[in-house]
This record gives structure tokens, C-alpha cells and sequence, in this order.
């Protein structure tokens, strides 16, 4: 006799932990304000990252076409995994000197594990990081970047 | 259900060997289990582990102290955080530098919401191991918030890449305090929904009580740490024993249970999400001013020596020792990787049990197979 009622209590307690379970999920099903997923693609125009949001590494210039990278290579040497390539010229400054300059400020995406040791190590603040999140292209080969922009100079007053 | 079945072999040809993953949804990852079935019970099972190996402690002697910390992101991508701090301390207690307490309390409250949800994650995926589905949403509902915190202060969700020797990157994000402490109200009201689906629930109880038993004694000798561990009642909390940055000036239990299975060890990752709960409560109010970092050498060389440093990460201990010929970049650099050695005892604990019980085991470890494969 005992057995069989243990039996039903056993059987009243299970069904009676999955109500509790249901309870729950039946809670959120008929209460709409709780939902937190968001539609992305829908609204990809006013989604904003947050500011530190490490997206890529870019080199902010002004609106005349001035950067403040100097072409010292820290960033190269700080970069764990070969990501970035700086290539300098020398340029004949106007008293007369030679100075080295950066050339081309070569950024590859595809390798680039976002560890922000360049931008953190740069002194003269050259580089920042970008909120932009959709980097899947077509081509390998457009993920290798310039990040000088074609035709721009040193910013006055960086050494 | 209790009882361990005794299988006998009579036959040979009766052995039955299937190949569970590398590509199983229950081992979150690259792991290949070669299980030998007798009918439906296990009978033994062998892991074939590498198959995401990068050689990352071989790549750490090409590179110096500050790059090696993104690497240790991507070892156990759950702790992220606490792998980074194991090295930064390594660093900091071989060249003596001394802290200010901001970054001690810094790295404390980062490493425990870090630890939190990672446990979070443990929840979901082990409920949908298990066959709940509801839970892995309800779970990354509350972990996608702390991930949020994590974005704004270091800039990345996952692989944050936050300390660097002598301190952290940025400093803490404004909005950071009201945030952390507007989460934990939050979460404190969610905990008793994960108890009401998942910890109550009639089947999951059936499913996980009695099964993988764990002995103290086992647990000791396959070197099991951390909520597996402690779960069997082995005490090996690295923050109480040897307390780093700030778990000495928190006051907070050790999660013990003395059952040992598959049940403990969910329950004793519950009970620390409660534990993290109030060791970020202790130390968000009264983090002290000072600087987040201090200034270090632009090459970091280590003296001459040999070097270790363990922390608790999610998962159990993580020890990082270094040997320097002084030199910026590492002579040698090994970790002891909580996940590896918390593998090893996995065939000890299916022997015997049905193969859907194996998931349950396997899923109570919680196994990290980038930091088993490193």
C-alpha cells in the first residue's frame, strides 16, 4: 500500500516541478516587454556601438588630408602576428633636411586579432579603432588596407 | 538507476566503438571521444585531443610578456580574463612592481563577472545537453548583459584582451558601477527562475543524480580543481588559499558539496554564480581611486629564473610558469590548463553508465577545448 502511494506522490512532485518550469516560460510567452533579442538587419541604421567597440584599426585624418603618424614602426614592432606593415619613405623637409615619413601604412584584417597594442603603444596617437562590424567581403584581398589615405601629410606639430 | 551495471565481456565481437564527435553539439567544440559500447553502457572511452592546437605555448617564446596576453584570451575563451591576469601577475611578482589597489579591485570585479558568465553559459548549454531548450536561451539572455559591461569598458565581448602587465588597458567605462550593480539586482530576481526550470525539474534531477560519481579520493588523485572538484568536497579554491589581487579583502564561502556527481557539480556552479553575486556586491561601491595602470618599461624583460603563478579560473586552477633567461621574450612558457587535466578523469567517470549519460558527464565538466588543446 505504502509503495503505491510513494508512487503517486512521486508522480504528483514531478509533474508538479514541470508546472513550475512552465510557469516561467508561460510568463514571458504572454509578456511581450520582456523580449531583449533585437532584428538586426532591420535596424543596422540606428544600431550604435559602443565607443571602445574594437571594430578595425583605422588612421583618423583631418579635413585637410593630415594624419599624425611620423612612420616610427612601434606598431609594427608591437603587432604579435605580423598584421601591420609600415613602409617609410624619406622625405627633404623645407629646411633642407631629410626626415623619414611613412609611405604606405599597411593594415591586414584578416589576420588582426583585435589585441589593441598598436593603438595603445603609437605616441603620437596615429591610430583608433572603428565601430564598422561588418567586415565579410567577396575578395581576400580588399581585407589588406592602406590606412593612409593617397596624397595625405603629417599633421603639423607631430614629431 | 543508482547502481553501476558490472559489464561483462563474454564476447568480443559484442564490443561496439563509435566515434562521438569532433563535430558532437555536446562537446562545445573539437573533441573527439572514441567510446566502447557494450550495448547501450560505456565501457571505456578514450579522448583524442589536438585538434585545434595552435601551439600557443610555443609561440609565446617568439613574442614578449605583452602580446602573449591576447593568446591566453583564446586558450579558455570563457575565462578570458583570468587567463590574462595569471600572466600579468606572473609578470608583476617577477619584476616586484607594485599595484595600486584600483587595478587589484579592477581585476577582481572583472575576473568574478567573467567567472559569472561563464557559469551562465555552463547553465544554458547543460540544460540543452540535457534536452531543455528554453534554458541556453534564458541563459544567454542574462550573459549577453555582462557582455554588454565587458564591451564598454575593454571593447571586447568575449576575447577582451583587458589587463596588460602593471595594470589594466582603459580605465573603467563611466556608466560601469551603475551598470554592474543595476545587473546584479537584475540577475539576483533571475536565479530563482534557473532553480524553478532546471534545478527542480523532475527529469533533469533523474538524469543527473547518482550519475559520474566522484570519490574526495579520485578527485584527488586525477588533480581534479575547481567546481568539479569541489563538488566531491575537495577544497582548492585557489582565492581562499592563495588569494591574488583583491580576494583578500572579500569575504565569501567556498562552494563545497560531498555528493560528487553530475548533480554537484551542476549545483555547486550555481551556488557561485550566488558567490560572485556577493563578492562583486563587496567591492563595486568602494573601488579606490588611483591610477589603472602602472608605467612599465616599453620592453619588458624578466630576471633570470624560473616563475609561477596560479589563479581560479571558471573552470579550476590555471597555473602559468615561465622559465627567463632574461631575455623580453620567455625561454620556456607552460600552462597548466584546468580543462586538460579535468578530461583525463572522464573515462573513470562514464565507465559503466549508458552512453546518454556520458553527455550529462561530459556536460557537468563543463570542458573548454581550446584551453585542452592550447
Amino acid at each position: 500500500m505504502s509503495n503505491i502511494s510513494e508512487y503517486f506522490k512521486d508522480v504528483f512532485n514531478g509533474v508538479l516541478s514541470l508546472l513550475k518550469g512552465m510557469r516561467v516560460t508561460a510568463g514571458y510567452f504572454f509578456k511581450p516587454s520582456a523580449i531583449v533579442t533585437q532584428k538586426y538587419p532591420e535596424n543596422r541604421k540606428n544600431l550604435v556601438m559602443f565607443e571602445r567597440f574594437k571594430g578595425e584599426v583605422v588612421m583618423p585624418h583631418n579635413e585637410n588630408n593630415e594624419h599624425k603618424c611620423t612612420g616610427c614602426g612601434i606598431c609594427e614592432i608591437n603587432c604579435p602576428n605580423g598584421t601591420i606593415e609600415v613602409i617609410p619613405k624619406s622625405i627633404i623637409t623645407e629646411d633642407g633636411k631629410k626626415k623619414r615619413a611613412i609611405d604606405k601604412h599597411i593594415y591586414r584584417l584578416g589576420m588582426c586579432t583585435f589585441c589593441a597594442l598598436c593603438v595603445k603603444t603609437c605616441p603620437s596617437n596615429a591610430l583608433a579603432f572603428s565601430q564598422k562590424f561588418e567586415h565579410a567581403v567577396f575578395d581576400r584581398a580588399s581585407l589588406t588596407k592602406q590606412l593612409n589615405k593617397p596624397g595625405s601629410q603629417l599633421m603639423k606639430g607631430v614629431e | 538507476m543508482e547502481e553501476k551495471v558490472e559489464i561483462i565481456a563474454t564476447d568480443e565481437k559484442q564490443e561496439f566503438i563509435i566515434n562521438m564527435g569532433p563535430q558532437h553539439p555536446s562537446t562545445h567544440g573539437v573533441l573527439r571521444l572514441v567510446v566502447s559500447l557494450q550495448g547501450e553502457m560505456v565501457k571505456s572511452l578514450q579522448p583524442h585531443i589536438g585538434y585545434i592546437h595552435r601551439g600557443i605555448e610555443k609561440m609565446c617564446e617568439s613574442i614578449t610578456y605583452p602580446q602573449i596576453i591576447h593568446l591566453t584570451d583564446r586558450m579558455d575563451y570563457l575565462s578570458a580574463h583570468q587567463n590574462n591576469e595569471a600572466v600579468c601577475l606572473l609578470v608583476e611578482k617577477a619584476l616586484e612592481v607594485d599595484i595600486s589597489d584600483r587595478i587589484k579591485y579592477i581585476r577582481t570585479i572583472m575576473s568574478e563577472l567573467s567567472r559569472l558568465q561563464s557559469h551562465q553559459l555552463f547553465w544554458a548549454t547543460f540544460g540543452m545537453d540535457l534536452g531543455g531548450q528554453t534554458c541556453y536561451f534564458y541563459g544567454l539572455r542574462d550573459r549577453e548583459m555582462i557582455l554588454d559591461i565587458f564591451e564598454e569598458t575593454t571593447g571586447g565581448r568575449m576575447l577582451v584582451s583587458y589587463n596588460c602587465p602593471g595594470g589594466v588597458m582603459y580605465d573603467l567605462h563611466p556608466d560601469f558601477q551603475k551598470k554592474v550593480k543595476d545587473y546584479i539586482k537584475y540577475f539576483r530576481k533571475k536565479l530563482p527562475e534557473y532553480d524553478a526550470i532546471l534545478t527542480g525539474n523532475v527529469i533533469f534531477r533523474e538524469r543527473t543524480t547518482g550519475i559520474g560519481t566522484l570519490s574526495l579520493q579520485d578527485a584527488i588523485s586525477f588533480g581534479i580543481t575547481g567546481p568539479s572538484a569541489r563538488a566531491s568536497g575537495l577544497s582548492c579554491d585557489i582565492r581562499k588559499h592563495e588569494p591574488y589581487s583583491a580576494y583578500d579583502r572579500v569575504k565569501f564561502n567556498e562552494v563545497l558539496f560531498t555528493e560528487g556527481d553530475t548533480c554537484a557539480r551542476y549545483l555547486a556552479r550555481v551556488e557561485e554564480m550566488r558567490e560572485s553575486l556577493n563578492i562583486i556586491e563587496q567591492l563595486i561601491d568602494n573601488i579606490p581611486e588611483g591610477p589603472y595602470a602602472v608605467k612599465m618599461k616599453p620592453v619588458i624583460k624578466l630576471p633570470e629564473g624560473d616563475y609561477f603563478q596560479r589563479v581560479e579560473t571558471a573552470r579550476g586552477e590555471l597555473g602559468v610558469y615561465v622559465i627567463s633567461d632574461g631575455n623580453k621574450n620567455p625561454f620556456r612558457m607552460k600552462f597548466r590548463s584546468p580543462n586538460f587535466v579535468n578530461l583525463g578523469v572522464l573515462n573513470h567517470l562514464a565507465k559503466g553508465f549508458k552512453i546518454a549519460d556520458l553527455i550529462a558527464i561530459s556536460g557537468s565538466l563543463d570542458l573548454i577545448i581550446p584551453d585542452i588543446d592550447r
